[in-house]
């Protein structure tokens, strides 16, 4: 089917030859490259916006009530505002555009070897539909009352009521901004759930798919799965906010924890929506500059479904001190206990790859490298918050803040920048600077712990997080130069990725030309030309031979055994 | 900086301790981990790095034998996380379920951005005449159980008390049940560990464990007639 399909498609673009207008190309374009491009331009520019509020925070959390350079003094309120924004900026508009919307849209069809994806306009849709999300939250900023300050989890009462934190349209168009966010994956996912489904290129079986586009499918499937409460909570939200009902309102037989449920019934599963495609990316360089085959493909599908599949059972631990039944907490600490299995897994699978490899040192495996080492310390911290009497203690402390940053951050920026540099020179036809890269590398890698690490020891200290001021606090003022300590790397991290525009900048305009195949690598993307045309293959789409992690096999020439070459390229 | 046992605030709460033996375990077991993999994964960056003449071993981890590298791992893990959860679950239960008798009940209600403490009085019962009203303080005596009632008027808040190793959020609508005993006489802060408006920062009060003579004393001052 898929075959007739694809040479439909060729006919098609045979008969009109004549190139697409700008509007066509650049703007309105069905092409899921394009697409993909727009997706991580809206990305890297809400990125700039969730970087600046958080470079605010880190100011006043330094030199509180100080004026901040350029912005003024912090008013309280305004801080609840930098916070929440800060995270849902993070978690909505940059780690799912980048990660699903530009990587997901680029590689998944010149991967399994299609034209594009199996619906274009809806694709196109997806990424206007986000566009629209985003002009809304932009909007919420300067609606009277500012934007959401209830913080990125919304717990009800306080978002319930608009006299709890004084914010009234901007929480609304919070709501609302979600909502067209939300529609913009679903819209993504069934997109990238039928294109993996229906249109692999001839003897793209499953076992021969990338594991990228594994990962890019179950978060897609997780997502659709488990976003259908949260809308419903959402809902529920908007009509206590505007209408007067009572779901989360207690004096009337509403009950705020319902939200919490809800919420993290999705919230869990979309933690792993972001993570699987950065897992998904790094997997992907490891085994090339390892020239070696990833350790245990099937193990690691498996591992990623079980792991998916669990993510539906562990979210109260999210909540054990939030005065659910206490008798729930064992319970879910173990479930949490059983989710650390497929990650321990994969993990360990990423470091047997390496084991006996030739390993290589590029900018993208420097930053998959760094992925793999700060992943690990993240998953370590999340012990102490996954043992539910450690994380009496713990739990709504900055040590949470720095694990999750420590996943998460970790996942976009190191998972994201390993990707981007990997693909480049297939996106945009050009090789990058790999001095520069490999600066932005070291840059980001120590000012991200000298941001982060300290974090752990003042959150043990007792600092709680979304505080405006923490020398409010006694016991925090003996401890207030690790704040400082932080904030100084935060401004360092951020300057450094002043090198990755720069490389940006430079290598598009005078970058050298990239080949077709720059890393030597077996997936089908490198088959294509840099950049690959629209419809991706010139007159015959590529026939599949073999898996995609064939490197060093000892009966071929070279160290690599493309996936459209297989048989011609084996002695 | 290495040793983040030694960040905790002092403990003096008579659970704190278990509590903190969990952290500690934790923080041993994840240590040597970190040490462990992280070293595996430069051993092995170091080892195998790319040399002339030497050719990547074409190894790819499917079968159980070599899938077992990585399995032997996993399943060490799970023990380990187990154990942990072994050890957790009596401590949980000490401090979240089961409670112990307490002569002395307090209810703390949250609010925008106020700790309201209310003492039942001499004869023991909430919603009396003897009640006594007090403003983000609280004093108990020292050795001895408290029970206390978390409430909430308006948004959640969470009652942290650091030095006690207790946290517990106050949802409207709800009375949670919780309890600590205090292990020696000082001041000890109260913030609110839960987002709950513009004044969440700085939402905090004192809680005064005195010696029994001083409780006494504080007692009678607050009910002279009983």
């Amino acid at each position: 089917m898929s075959e007739s399909r694809a040479g439909t498609i060729t006919a098609e673009a045979g008969a009109h030859h004549e190139a697409p207008g700008f509007w066509r190309a650049y703007v309105f374009s069905t092409d899921h490259k394009m697409i993909a491009k727009q997706y991580l331009t809206l990305g890297l520019v809400w990125t700039l916006v969730g970087g600046l509020l958080a470079a605010v925070m880190r100011w006043q959390l330094a030199w509180p009530d100080t004026a901040v350079p350029g912005w003024g003094e912090i008013a309280p309120e305004v801080y609840n505002m930098l916070v929440t924004m800060h995270g849902t900026i993070m978690v909505f508009f940059v780690a799912m555009p980048i990660l699903l919307g530009a990587f997901g849209n680029f590689l998944i069809p010149l991967m399994i070897g299609a034209r594009d994806m199996a619906f274009p306009r809806l694709n196109m849709l997806s990424v206007w539909t986000f566009a629209l999300a985003s002009l809304v939250l932009l909007v919420s900023f300067f609606v009277p009352g500012g934007a959401a300050s209830a913080g990125w989890t919304g717990y009800p009462p306080l978002s319930a009521r608009p006299e709890f934190t004084g914010v009234n349209w901007g929480l609304n168009l919070w709501i609302l901004a979600h909502a067209l966010e939300f529609a913009a994956f679903l819209m993504g996912g069934v997109n990238y759930l039928t294109t993996a489904i229906v249109l692999r290129a001839p003897g793209m079986t499953f076992s021969r798919v990338p594991m990228i586009v594994w990962q890019q499918i179950t978060a897609a499937a997780l997502f659709l799965l488990s976003v259908g409460p949260l809308i419903a909570g959402a809902v529920m939200l908007l009509l206590d906010r505007t209408l007067g009902t009572a779901f989360y309102a207690p004096q009337v037989g509403g009950d705020p924890l319902l939200w919490q449920h809800l919420f993290w019934f999705f919230g869990h599963p979309e933690v792993y929506v972001i993570l699987f495609p950065a897992l998904g990316l790094v997997l992907e360089v490891l085994p090339v500059f390892s020239r070696k085959p990833l350790f245990g493909y099937r193990w690691i599908v498996g591992a990623t479904v079980v792991a998916g599949a669990l993510s539906f059972i562990v979210w109260a631990h999210h909540m054990f001190i939030s005065g659910m039944d206490p008798r729930l907490a064992m319970p879910f600490s173990i479930t949490t206990i059983l989710i650390s299995v497929p990650f321990a897994y994969i993990v360990f699978a990423m470091i047997a790859t390496l084991w006996r490899g030739s390993i290589r040192f590029p900018t993208p495996m420097l930053f998959a490298l760094g992925f793999l080492a700060m992943f690990i310390m993240g998953g370590l911290t999340g012990i102490f918050n996954g043992s539910a009497p450690a994380d009496i203690y713990v739990s709504r402390t900055y040590f949470v803040v720095a694990h999750f940053h420590y996943t998460l951050f970790s996942a976009v920026v190191f998972g994201g920048f390993a990707g981007f540099y990997f693909w480049f020179p297939k996106m945009f036809g050009r090789m990058m600077s790999e001095p520069l890269g490999k600066l932005h590398f070291w840059l980001t890698l120590v000012f991200f712990n000298v941001t982060f690490f300290p974090l752990h020891h003042i959150g043990l200290a007792g600092m709680t997080r979304r505080i405006a001021n923490p020398l409010q606090y006694d016991m925090l003022v003996p401890h207030q130069w690790i704040n400082v300590v932080s904030t100084v790397g935060t401004f360092c991290l951020v300057a450094a990725q002043l090198v990755f525009v720069l490389n940006v900048v430079w290598s598009l305009v005078s970058g050298r030309r990239a080949p077709e195949n720059p890393w030597e690598a077996n997936t089908l993307e490198w088959a294509a030309p840099s950049p690959p045309p629209h419809l991706n293959w010139g007159a015959t789409p590529p026939t599949v031979y073999c898996g995609p992690y064939e490197y060093s096999l000892p009966e071929a020439r070279e160290d690599y055994l493309p996936q459209n070459l297989g048989p011609a390229r084996v002695r | 900086m290495l040793n983040w046992m030694q960040w905790l605030p002092e403990n003096v709460s008579t659970y704190g301790g278990d509590i903190d033996s969990i952290i500690r375990t934790i923080w041993y077991l994840t240590v040597a981990w970190f040490f462990i993999t992280i070293g595996t994964l430069a051993a092995f960056l170091i080892l195998y790095r790319r040399r002339a003449g030497r050719r990547a071993s074409y190894v790819k981890g499917e079968r159980l034998r070599e899938a077992a590298w990585v399995l032997v791992p996993v399943v060490v893990v799970v023990i380990l996380d187990l154990w942990l959860d072994l050890l957790g679950a009596p401590v949980w239960a000490k401090v979240k379920i089961e409670r112990p008798q307490a002569d002395l009940s307090i209810q703390v209600t949250g609010k925008q951005f106020n700790w309201e403490v209310v003492y039942p009085g001499p004869d023991g019962r909430f919603g009396t005449a003897d009640d006594r009203r007090l403003l983000d303080e609280l004093h108990v005596p020292v050795g001895k159980p408290v029970r206390i009632v978390l409430k909430s008027k308006d948004v959640i808040h969470s009652f942290f008390l650091p030095n006690f190793r207790l946290k517990q959020d106050m949802v409207p609508g709800r009375a949670i049940e919780g309890w600590f005993e205090a292990t020696k006489p000082g001041k000890y802060e109260l913030p609110c560990a839960e987002l709950c408006g513009f004044g969440h920062s700085g939402m905090k009060g004192w809680l005064y464990v005195h010696p029994p003579a001083e409780y006494e004393k504080w007692v009678k001052e607050q009910w002279p007639s009983a």
